[in-house]
């Protein structure tokens, strides 16, 4: 299975559709967008996320034609857009207000571009039909604007700028009045479309799971800036500022002083089945262990039967390997890499890792060397973190830390890093619930959980004493720009 | 609900009850404008009606006062178009049905309020269609109406050109001007009308500041007759009117969605394809109340064609007019009136309708 990851943005061969070269747009003296520069390539899911008036429909307008930049320049396919009047440019945008045409039928409001585009009577009924059935908005077609509901209007507008079918789609919180339902469907009809057509669009949306579903790119602006431009993962797993960190998804932000870790012992060795991260791990691990030791083991000529005979046929019938999780953090980004770290197996009996901790925990977390130490508050052990680069050593620095990175517990897991709290407030999910715990200091964290499994943790409630861990690898060290 | 139910009949009751007040009010009036003592009749009829609505009104529970009270603010209106649309036109439908005679006022036959309701039935009895079919006898009536509703039209058409682009034009301006911009539309009304087409004719005349500035300018040698001509009539409506048109057309196109054009640009229309895709069928509400609001009162126009017309206009205001002052043929003249009526409420209706459909589309 070879399937190319599409990432036109890695290939320098590749011309890219739009590229904002220094663009900055003044309403007087108030800057909407501030010396911008962005390439943009066919064939993208270009999504814009921001906080509210950062800047992002003054973005398309300039796009669509509706506003000049009042410095820098906007090439189009190399062309530059300013040569183009809005009507001649293969661009459609679908409007934040939808702007829909009130003396129209829904009918008419989808025909009006391909009616001005000249295309022949039939093509344009069979491509409103299309559009209106791709929008779920048959029923309605000979219906005027003011006689929908809001949902259907924004389905409405969908539609109009879908219908022309052009080079560039620029939608302005295209789903923002849909259900859930019907917004998850029509994003996968958008990346259908997306699919077939080879349209780029480019998509405000406040919805960061919206975001994090359809694009291939997301950048994330502030005050008319683009702040972070990165694929979905990147942008949530690998923030390059805190107010990104913040901006995408919950954080837990920790500030402190980082200080470089002192070398530790060689890592932990033998390691024969990875080790668990957090306590839902262990507990897998263990359920999975006792399983295997009740059920009947095969011998030696049994095994040898199954290779031989029956595996070819009937293909693998028993696991060599016994499952286990995977790591949630396969490769911490700096120091010793997993390949690099010394080989397991060969000494199984190393010296046990006089890092063990001064606490009393009977087995030593596998704490990766190298990396930062972040002194953060008086009264409570610096927080580990083996990837944090370096060079951040004697700055102030903000730990990011997704609360799904967070375990929690009654009883004291043995992890990188241990906090102990009391459980404020518990906001039940449905598949996950978020816990707010205080710590002694009164700092507050979330910690999610899933809901999958009966076990202790479903006995954690308000007021409880708990512990909360996580793994050296579980956050992101930033720079404290605050 | 039953108390409900009670109350709402209660209020209809307390509403006919003062129509009835202000009905019997107006018809004394009229019988004093008209120097007729009130009888007997007027002043029991009224202290009669009175004492009714007095009745009601004390038997009425407090909230349904208020509620009556909040009818009334409703009914008002409705009063009003009584007593000074439907009342007089019934007296200048009577008038026409009547002859003429050499008397004060001049026409036959008089009600009598000394024979009661007898006196009714006579009255009735002596009228008749006569009027009417004199009109058509004459063909200067229905010459004068052609022209009246050929000139109204014309001149309409002229508002409306002249109108919808300034209208635009104000609609465009930047927000701040607008208001200024609107009080220089209505400034003229600030001038009393007649004082307006005097000035006009100030301005037109053979010796007026228009044709002595074109002189001066050395356009031409001689002045152009404009006053007492049809052109006169034209400008002076047009003139007069324009505010009439520019108001409705600037309130529709005023609300109008600027990004609506927007999207039309964005869906491929040229700058003039929007405008008569969009911005055009988006003010026809205010065109079609503009065109009625100058259509109408033109029909009926009187002041404009006999100070700037001259002899040669013909115009049905203006021969009813002549009519009613010249040759007191009042019965005569209120037919003239009847009809110019009949022949508006066919626009009026129109616009009516017109309106309620805005109404219903701006829902
Ligand atoms: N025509 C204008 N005149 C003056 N200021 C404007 C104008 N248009 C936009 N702005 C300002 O520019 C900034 C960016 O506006 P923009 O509409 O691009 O925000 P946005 O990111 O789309 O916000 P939202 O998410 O609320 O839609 C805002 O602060 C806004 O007030
Ligand atoms: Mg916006």
């Amino acid at each position: 299975m070879a399937q190319t990851v599409f990432a036109p943005w890695n290939d320098p061969e590749e011309k890219p559709l739009i590229q904002f070269r220094n663009v900055t747009k003044r309403f007087g003296d108030f800057t909407a967008i501030d010396r911008l520069t962005q390439d943009i390539y066919a064939r993208e899911f270009f999504a814009l996320l921001g906080p509210s008036g950062c800047g992002k429909t003054t973005l398309m307008r300039m796009l669509a034609g509706f506003e000049r930049p009042t410095e820098g320049q906007i090439l189009l396919g190399g062309q530059d857009l300013s040569q183009i009047p809005a009507n001649q440019r293969s661009v459609n945008m679908m409007f934040q207000s939808y702007a829909l045409f009130p003396h129209l039928t829904v009918w008419d409001n989808i025909a009006f571009g391909l009616k001005r585009a000249k295309k022949p009577k039939a093509e344009i009924e069979a491509r409103v039909k299309e559009m209106l059935r791709l929008t779920r908005l048959e029923q309605f077609a000979s219906r005027k604007p003011h006689q929908i509901s809001g949902g259907q209007r924004q389905r409405v507008a969908l539609a109009r700028s879908l219908a022309r079918a052009p080079k560039l789609l620029l939608l302005d919180e295209p789903l923002g009045a849909l259900d859930k339902k019907l917004r998850e469907e029509t994003q996968f009809e958008l990346m259908d479309i997306q699919e077939k057509t080879g349209t780029t669009f480019i998509i405000v949306t406040h919805d960061q799971e919206e975001a994090m579903t359809v694009a291939s790119r997301v950048a994330v602006m502030d005050h008319g800036r683009i702040v972070q431009v990165d694929t979905p993962d990147r942008i949530y797993e690998a923030p390059n500022s805190v107010y990104v960190a913040d901006f995408i998804g919950d954080v837990n932000l920790f500030h402190g002083v980082a200080k470089s870790r002192a070398e530790r012992a060689p890592a932990p060795a033998a390691r024969p089945l990875p080790e668990p991260e957090t306590p839902e791990a262990e507990d897998a691990l263990r359920e999975m262990q006792e399983e295997a030791a009740r059920k009947p083991q095969p011998t030696a000529l049994g095994m040898a039967l199954h290779d031989k005979v029956l595996a070819p046929i009937v293909g693998k019938w028993l696991d060599q390997q016994p499952k286990a999780l995977p790591m949630p953090d396969p490769a911490p980004a700096t120091g010793v890499t997993e390949a690099a770290a010394p080989a397991p197996v060969r000494t199984p009996d190393a010296p046990q890792a006089s890092a063990s901790t001064p606490t009393a925990a009977t087995q030593p977390p596998a704490i990766p060397p190298g990396g930062l130490e972040i002194h953060w508050h008086a009264g409570q052990p610096p927080l580990v973190a083996s990837n944090g680069p370096e060079a951040l050593a004697g700055r102030n620095v903000v730990l990011s830390l997704r609360p799904e990175k967070i375990s929690i517990s009654k009883e004291r897991p043995t992890a990188a890093n241990v906090l102990q709290g009391k459980v404020i407030d518990i906001a039940y999910l449905g598949n996950i619930s978020t816990y707010y715990v205080k710590l002694a200091d009164g700092t507050m964290v979330k910690a999610q959980a899933a809901n999958t499994r009966r076990i202790s943790r479903r006995g954690i409630t308000w007021e409880d004493t708990v512990w909360l861990s996580f793994t050296a690898t579980a956050g992101v060290v930033l720079e404290d720009d605050t | 609900m039953s108390t409900g139910i009670v109350s709402r009949g209660q209020n209809t009751a307390l509403g006919a009850a003062l129509i009835a007040v202000a009905v019997f009010g107006a018809l004394v009036a009229a019988a004093l404008w008209r120097g007729a003592a009130p009888g007997a009749w007027a002043v029991t009829g009224s202290l009669a009606g009175l004492a009714g609505f007095l009745a009601l009104w004390t038997r009425a529970g407090s909230d349904q006062r208020t509620s009556f009270l909040g009818a009334t603010v409703i009914g008002l209106p409705y009063a009003w178009l009584l007593a000074l649309f439907l009342v007089p036109f019934a007296i200048v439908l009577k008038i026409s049905l009547s002859d003429v005679a050499l008397a004060r006022p001049p026409y036959m036959p008089q009600y009598d309020p000394a024979q009661g309701w007898a006196g009714v039935v006579d009255l009735v009895r002596e009228l008749d269609f006569e009027n009417f079919v004199f009109l058509t006898t004459d063909d200067l009536y229905w010459k004068a109406y052609l022209s009246s509703f050929r000139i109204a039209a014309i001149a309409t058409a002229c508002t409306l050109l002249i109108g919808y682009p300034i209208a635009y034009g104000m609609a465009r301006a930047p927000k701040e001007w607008q208001a200024t911009l609107l009080m220089l539309v209505i400034l003229p009304f600030w001038t009393s009308f007649l004082i307006r087409v005097y000035s006009l004719m100030g301005i037109l005349g053979n010796e007026g500041v228009l044709n002595g500035a074109l002189i001066r300018a050395g356009l031409v040698s001689e002045p152009i007759q404009i006053l007492n001509t049809q052109m006169a009539v034209y400008i002076g409506i047009v003139y007069t009117y324009l505010p009439f048109m520019i108001l409705p057309i600037y309130a529709a196109l005023e609300k109008m969605d600027e990004s609506l054009l927007e999207a039309a640009e964005d869906l491929g229309c040229s700058r003039l394809q929007a405008f008569w895709l969009v911005t055009f069928p988006l003010s026809r509400g205010g065109i079609i109340a503009g065109c009625f609001l100058v259509f109408i009162p033109t029909m009926g126009e009187f002041v404009i064609p006999s100070l700037l017309g001259g002899a040669g206009t013909l115009m049905i205001g203006k021969v009813l007019w002549e009519e009613f002052f010249n040759n007191l043929a009042w019965p005569q003249a209120s037919a003239v009136a009847v009809v110019l009526l009949l022949i508006l409420i066919i626009p009026i209706v129109l616009f009516q309708r017109s309106e309620e459909k805005a109404r219903e589309a701006g829902k």
